[in-house]
């Protein structure tokens, strides 16, 4: 299919319109037996234009293995060695933490929730004349008196689980939680929900300069250095997988 | 995988219909082919390949009491190490149906694997994860009902931070949501669609492009046009997803087309088209039209056509709103660079996938079919020769290549003067030579055209044995009056 040259330079031009031609039509043009009328199409989604499926085949990327490294946060002893392990690692364990009680949330979201209703005594006082508790799924705006009218809605509308890990009643705090403790909890290694790891801390290898001191919430521009590529490839020895 | 519509390549022999009972098989057992292997392709094989061949490379299938061990051991293990090993075993062994089908009939198994997903120790956690990434590879939709428990988790998981776990959260959600209705219809109230729609916000390219996955997969539902499409327009998807399209350095192809398809199954789907329209979807995508003719003039050809099909799809189906004309300038598709780009497209297609012929040309027919604008630009850039080219490709393509001359002919004399004289006569007389009934029949359509507003071309006509062509066709039902008013029309005008 030969393209005219000036083609391209059309597309690297500006945008424009053509000027039209004088459009001028005769009846005689749509009469019988011709029928031709302009018309937009437009396609459905089950016509079968679009019977085939394309699909993309990704190529999954490889995991980066770098050498053994320790996590820095003081106290932690963990051992890496691949840089996504210890991200997780330390996502899961030292970011959405509560500065209060070192549980550690899935997302700032929960973490938000979690101190305001355990550890803001503001929250108690406001609690008994309003609704405070929020719904715990985000995108919704319901509030409630209590945490058990707050589970019932969680069940109900979201369809969540009862005994959803992010929405344990405190232990002790007013009649409502009364009936439900920890002892329901049919797996006793898991505790509280997110507890921080507390293993007995042989003294930890010296800190590198304390790079990952955290607060209560954390800013979202750290990074672990993967930006658009997919972490570390080529700059160091990789180690064989024992 | 690019051999679709071979049927549309070859000129028709025999019946339309016996031809379109065929294609429709063979493209339902493509479409099942393909659909597995993007589920495979989409798993994500994070294993060391030595990892995996432990005795011999042979993955065994588990029986009941090592899925329980492997279970307990994960659970209660001393060591975290051990728990570990226990359970990347036990995910190693749900690569088997028969493994899975062990696993969701254990009483408590899902609980326990729950229970490890949600612990506080990021490697079982993340092991868990991948067993569950396992089980929603299987094709019964009562293992992905098994894992219904989890769902609720990985959507909390969509807002944590760590990319990875992200990922993998919504790889498996995506997976889940191909196999059942019934995970469907829990993610919904859950509220999947705001969790997607604060995840879109991540910078990180696996975490859009797992994100892009997940969500075409909940638009190609079949109840997606009532019960999905809604919501989804009135999140912030929408923006988002046109952001992650505009050209420019941060484009990244890969994300692009995920968002590109899922704009597709959306606007295919007709529920609200008119707020895309508000949203910009038109100019957005006119303009990555143009970024792609970029691409093709750079011989940057890898993978363009999976985002070219959904573009072309878009824009066309967009272009049928009546929104198109009432609002803004700025919102509106006017630019003659659409053209341009659209040809330089069209060319690489025939010579690269012909079967996207027909999308290109729906497109240029939705353009000019009401604007005068765009006919002049076809014929001021020279494209009508170029145009007639396609025409021996095949049925479908001459139809719709006749159909966009009859766009530019209809609009009167002013446009026919520059159609004739010029090598559009010497097309026509072999298209009136196929056998194609609708090809025929568009022939006679734009020959009509032609003699009642260039009555010049008619004597050119009957001098290249244009009458013996009609003759032809004059005993054809579909036909016959047509041709009797052309050949009426040429002796006696």
């Amino acid at each position: 299919m030969q393209l005219p040259p000036a083609l391209r330079t059309r597309l690297a031009g500006g945008p424009g319109a053509a000027k039209p031609l004088p459009v001028e039509r005769d009846p005689a043009a749509g009469a019988a037996p011709f029928r031709f009328a302009t018309r937009l199409v437009r396609f459905p989604r089950e016509h079968e234009f679009f019977e085939d499926v394309l699909s993309q085949v990704a190529e999954a990327p490889e995991r980066p293995r770098v050498p053994e490294f320790t996590c820095q946060v003081a106290g932690c002893c963990q051992v890496f060695d691949a840089l996504e392990d210890y991200e997780h690692h330390y996502h899961t364990l030292h970011r959405n933490v509560c500065s209060f009680c070192k549980r550690a949330f899935p997302s700032g979201h929960l973490l938000d929730a979690h101190i305001l209703e355990w550890h803001d005594s503001l929250f108690q006082i406001l609690s008994e004349r309003q609704d405070m508790y929020q719904c715990l799924v985000e995108g919704c705006t319901e509030k409630f008196k209590t945490s058990k009218a707050r589970k019932d809605h969680l069940v109900k509308l979201h369809l969540y689980p009862a005994d959803f890990r992010f929405d344990k009643p405190q232990k002790g705090r007013g009649p409502a939680t009364a009936a439900e403790t920890l002892g329901a909890d049919r797996e006793p290694s898991e505790g509280e929900a997110m507890e921080v790891c507390s293993e007995p801390t042989a003294p930890s290898p010296a800190p590198a300069g304390g790079r990952w001191t955290y607060s209560h919430r954390i800013p979202s521009t750290i990074c672990f250095g993967q930006g658009a590529s997919r972490g570390f490839k080529s700059t160091k020895k990789r180690n064989k997988h024992l | 995988m690019w051999s679709r519509r071979l049927g549309r390549l070859r000129p028709v022999a025999c019946g339309a219909e016996e031809l379109r009972r065929r294609r429709r098989e063979r493209e339902a057992a493509l479409r099942k082919a393909r659909r597995e292997q993007q589920l495979v392709s989409k798993r994500l094989l994070r294993d060391d390949a030595p990892e995996e061949a432990g005795e011999g490379g042979v993955v065994a299938v588990l029986g009941e009491a090592e899925v329980q061990q492997f279970l307990r051991l994960a659970q209660r293990g001393t060591e975290e190490k051990e728990r570990e090993r226990a359970l990347v075993s036990l995910r190693r062994g749900l690569q088997h149906p028969e493994t899975q089908q062990t696993f969701i009939r254990l009483e408590g198994g899902m609980r326990i694997l729950v229970g490890l997903l949600t612990s506080n120790q990021a490697l079982l956690q993340l092991e868990a994860a991948r067993c569950l990434h396992e089980l929603s590879h299987s094709e019964q939709s009562v293992v992905a009902e098994a894992c219904l428990p989890a769902t609720s988790y990985l959507l909390t998981y969509l807002s944590s931070h760590s990319s990875d776990f992200i990922e993998l959260c919504l790889y498996t959600l995506g997976n889940l949501i191909v196999e059942s209705e019934a995970v469907r219809r829990q993610l919904l109230p859950q509220g999947i669609v705001p969790a997607l729609a604060a995840c879109i916000q991540s910078p990180h390219v696996a975490v859009l492009e797992a994100l892009g996955y997940a969500l075409s997969q909940l638009l190609q539902a079949k109840e997606a046009p009532e019960k999905i499409i809604p919501s989804i327009l009135g999140s912030t998807l929408p923006q988002h997803m046109l952001q992650l399209l505009q050209p420019g350095p941060k484009l990244n192809p890969g994300v692009a087309v995920e968002f590109a398809w899922c704009l597709h199954y959306i606007t295919c789907s007709q529920v609200n088209n008119a707020l895309l329209i508000t949203h910009g979807a038109l100019s957005t995508l006119g303009l990555l039209l143009l970024d792609l003719a970029g691409a093709v003039q750079r011989t940057e050809y890898a993978g363009l056509e999976l985002l070219a099909c959904p573009v072309l799809r878009c824009l066309s189906n967009l272009l049928t709103e009546a929104a198109v004309e009432t609002t803004g300038e700025q919102m509106q598709l006017r630019d003659e660079r659409v053209i341009a780009a659209l040809f330089i497209l069209l060319q690489f297609f025939l010579q690269k996938q012909p079967s996207l012929l027909p999308e290109g040309l729906w497109l240029l027919n939705n353009l000019t079919a009401n604007s005068p604008s765009f006919c002049t630009s076809l014929l001021s850039l020279h494209l009508i020769e170029p145009l007639l080219q396609l025409l021996p490709v095949s049925n479908v393509v001459s139809v719709m290549v006749l159909t966009v001359l009859c766009n530019v002919a209809e609009k009167g004399p002013a446009y026919c003067q520059q159609l004739w004289p010029g090598p559009l006569l010497p097309s026509l007389l072999n298209t009136l030579a196929f056998s194609d009934t609708e090809v025929v029949g568009q022939s006679l359509e734009l020959l009509h055209l032609l003699f009642l507003y260039q009555p010049e071309a008619i004597h050119a006509f009957l001098q290249q044995s244009g009458l013996k062509a009609l003759e032809r066709h004059q005993e054809e039902a579909q036909l016959q009056n047509r041709v009797h008013a052309l050949c009426w029309t040429a002796l006696h005008r």
